[in-house]
């Protein structure tokens, strides 16, 4: 076997030069006519994003993978010369990338994480079905449509206990089964990757690293519930995800695994992507929906519920990317492997080492930001650690033994979300985190509902004099009580989240409001 | 036909399996706030002021659009309900300009009529003071964005009734704004049928005949409500 460098490729490595440093590689290889030697090639997420950007090498199968990071993409010329060198003399297991950093594999960052939604990212090169193949990719889909039980599918996802990713967390196998019951036999199978959470980048890892496992677990899902068509409905400003899933239909296409007769079944399934165009608020499934249809992307009311209306008044069953992808590991380990599953988390903020992370379900906050991430920079302490995004809050730094599952976080006043990760040290004021994630909110209110399009400009307008040292006595309370108004009141999850971030940073840090406000109101 | 029974305040109230919340109260002549709502338009439940509480709900339901159910005890005029009311109009007013004294539809005004009823006499926010424009390029009517509290009627009715499909929400957010056509002036805009229906459903005097001056518009919701039923029963001839 040929030894293989992996140049990851993905948008944060990107940005840091890793598409030059990967051409300058393959083609000095190439034009050295050691292509039969070693292969350079483009993978997925490798996982530190904070140490990139990432090289990844596979001497020869009895060598140990060495990861490399920080390499000097701007030496990518030196580079090439010493690893064609190291290719012709085969010294390539003991090729050390001049100016990188041998990153240790064996550090909690990698050893603690249990990788079934990211199994192939990083290891495959996401352009290449074949690769895909070869890792196992199609093989559960194909022996679903081997069995032919729809229902026996439904039922293991029920009793898999699985919930949606995307951050409500309903639970996947009841969705399924009430889209199966729906009547008609034209139904659709829709794809979430609207990820627009800030600080959250799973579904972009999981797409660029591995598109193949989203569109088989959307295959598996559109054959259980008795879809024939399919969208994905990816935001504009993933590029890269967009371009290497337009590969992955063609090329599933050409394999025979989307299209007429799958694996030789009855089963019909096309996939068509959707691009976004920058509204937060079209990853609410009733915006998406819209939003497909070419209107408007705004939110409407449930019920009727996607399952019983959904995309052109059909049926439609509509789950996340990280949801699909759970489906081919739950079905090739069956449940008792399976066990809880995973949750990928994009950690990032002030730790150590950032990055994309796949754990069990229920590890610790503690073992995520502290063990794995290894921590607030040195002289400093972790705050808080912030999850789900603009309709999530604050774990304050005494909560982090809090096990990362819905019902736990929840009650700290935050949830999973969708596994965005934001780590804060003690110089951060959490006012300010509050008025980000309301700016933000404000910003992409569609406008549809009043306590929404109106409350978070107040929200925002008296956080922002908070901050500005004009607090009058009876802000707090007003801020409190219209928080919890907009939350109550509010159309869609985006209005209904909007407060959180405040109301939960009151909970967990009221002192850094009371800091802002005049002596006499402080209590 | 199936009946539901529920309970609306202390209100027993029998109704077709189907209807709504609101059908239900105003059936009971229980008084229901709405603003967006328009009998004869499809419901969009976007200005939320007909929220009510359901026994054994955490969530306040929008009466406009949610079904009875066999049993359901519905609770109207809550302290909770009012004050969320009350905030509503608050933000609506804070959100726009709204001048009462000089406005075409003091006195016939909707919004005006939410204020009194929930007892707003002024508002416990800032008022935001936007700057907006207004558009008299049409030859009959004007539209003051000043007074606009994008209830979307306008929108609902030329789509739906009238068919022309001449106003639409653009922008978001904040800026939401009603445009006409393709967010052109709005007399430049063809489609336009000139019938005036939008100003008819108007609630506020965001959507004004050209002339009109200082209460001196009333519109009148119940002549949409005469067309829609003479359509749907073929009667022309009350």
């Amino acid at each position: 076997m040929k030894a293989c460098l992996r140049v990851c490729s993905a948008a944060s490595c990107r940005s840091r030069g890793a598409a030059t440093l990967q051409h300058t590689l393959s083609e000095a290889i190439a034009s050295a006519g050691l292509e039969h030697r070693l292969r350079v090639k483009e993978v997925g997420c490798l996982g530190p994003c904070s140490d990139g950007p990432l090289l990844a090498m596979d001497a020869s199968p009895e060598a140990q993978t060495q990861l490399y990071g920080s390499i000097p993409a701007a030496d990518a010329a030196q580079l090439a010369a010493s690893l064609t060198q190291a290719a012709a003399r085969h010294t390539l297991a003991q090729w050390c990338p001049a100016g990188g950093q041998r990153i240790d594999l064996n550090h909690p960052f990698f050893q603690l994480q249990r990788r079934l939604v990211l199994e192939h990212c990083g290891q495959i090169d996401p352009n290449s079905i074949e690769e895909a193949l070869a890792a196992g990719a199609y093989r559960q889909l194909e022996r679903v449509l081997q069995t032919n039980n729809p229902a026996a599918v439904i039922e293991q996802v029920q009793r898999s206990g699985l919930r949606g990713r995307g951050g409500a967390g309903y639970p996947t196998g009841l969705k399924w089964a009430a889209v199966a019951q729906s009547p008609g036999t034209d139904k659709l199978v829709v794809c979430n990757a609207d990820e627009g959470d800030p600080g959250a980048f799973m579904d972009r890892t999981v797409l660029e690293g591995d598109p193949h496992t989203v569109l088989e677990g959307m295959a598996i899902a559109a054959h259980a519930v008795g879809a024939s068509r399919g969208f994905i409905y990816v935001r504009a400003e993933y590029p890269l995800a967009i371009a290497r899933l337009h590969t992955a239909i063609a090329a599933a296409h050409g394999q025979g695994w989307l299209g007429m007769a799958i694996a030789g079944s009855r089963f019909n399934f096309d996939v068509e992507l959707r691009v976004g165009a920058g509204a937060y608020v079209c990853g609410e499934e009733t915006a998406l929906m819209q939003s497909i249809e070419g209107k408007r992307g705004m939110p409407r009311p449930r019920p009727p519920y996607p399952a019983e209306q959904g995309v052109f008044g059909l049926p439609t069953l509509i789950n996340n990317v990280e949801t699909f992808a759970n489906l081919p590991a739950l079905l090739r380990l069956g449940l008792e492997s399976y066990g809880r599953g995973t949750k990928v988390f994009s950690l990032t903020g002030h730790v150590r080492r950032s990055g994309v992370i796949e754990v069990p379900m229920g590890t610790s906050l503690r073992r995520i930001v502290e063990t794995m991430g290894g921590g607030a920079a040195a002289g400093r302490t972790i705050k808080a650690v912030q999850t789900g995004g603009p309709s999530g809050g604050c774990v304050p730094a005494n909560q982090l033994d809090t096990p990362v599952d819905y019902e736990s976080l929840k009650a700290l006043g935050t949830i999973m979300g969708s596994g965005g990760m934001v780590v804060m040290d003690d110089t951060t004021n959490m006012v300010d985190i509050a008025r980000f994630f309301m700016a933000f909110c404000r910003e992409e209110s569609c406008g549809k509902c009043v306590p929404c399009r109106a409350g978070t400009v107040q929200l925002d307008n008296l956080l922002e004099k908070l901050l500005g040292g004009r607090a009058a006595p009876g802000d707090l309370e007003q801020l409190e009580r219209l928080c919890h108004m907009v939350k109550d009141t509010s159309l869609c999850g985006l209005g209904q989240g909007a407060p959180k971030p405040v109301l939960s940073t009151l909970r967990h840090f009221r002192d850094d409001y009371l800091a802002l406000v005049p002596a006499e109101t402080s209590r | 036909m199936s009946l539901c029974s529920l309970r609306i305040d202390d209100h027993e109230v029998a109704i077709a399996a189907g209807s709504t919340v609101l059908q239900a109260a105003r059936e009971a002549s229980v008084a229901i706030p709405t603003l967006c709502f328009l009998e004869g338009l499809s419901a969009v439940a976007a200005c939320r002021m007909c929220l009510v509480e359901v026994s054994g709900s955490d969530t306040l339901l929008p009466a406009c659009i949610t079904r009875v159910q066999e049993g359901m005890q519905v609770h109207t005029a809550t302290p909770r309900l009012q004050d969320i009311r009350r905030t509503l109009i608050e933000l609506l007013f804070t959100e726009g300009n709204h001048v009462c004294a000089i406005c075409v539809a003091n006195g016939h005004c909707e919004l005006q009529n939410l204020a009194v009823e929930v007892g707003m006499d002024h508002s416990r926010l800032p008022y935001r003071f936007p700057d907006r424009p207004v558009d008299l390029s049409h030859p009959l009517f004007g539209l003051d964005h000043n007074r606009c509290v994008l209830c979307t009627r306008c929108v609902r009715v030329c789509d739906e009734v009238e068919g022309a499909h001449v106003w639409d929400v653009g922008w978001r957010g904040e800026h939401c704004r009603i445009i006409a056509g393709l967010e052109e002036p709005w007399g430049a805009v063809e489609a336009c049928t000139h019938c005036g229906k939008c100003v008819e459903v108007c609630p506020t005097g965001a959507l004004f005949h050209r002339g009109d001056t200082t209460e001196e518009k009333h519109s009148d919701p119940a002549r949409l409500q005469a067309l829609m039923q003479a359509r749907q029963q073929q009667r022309w001839n009350p």
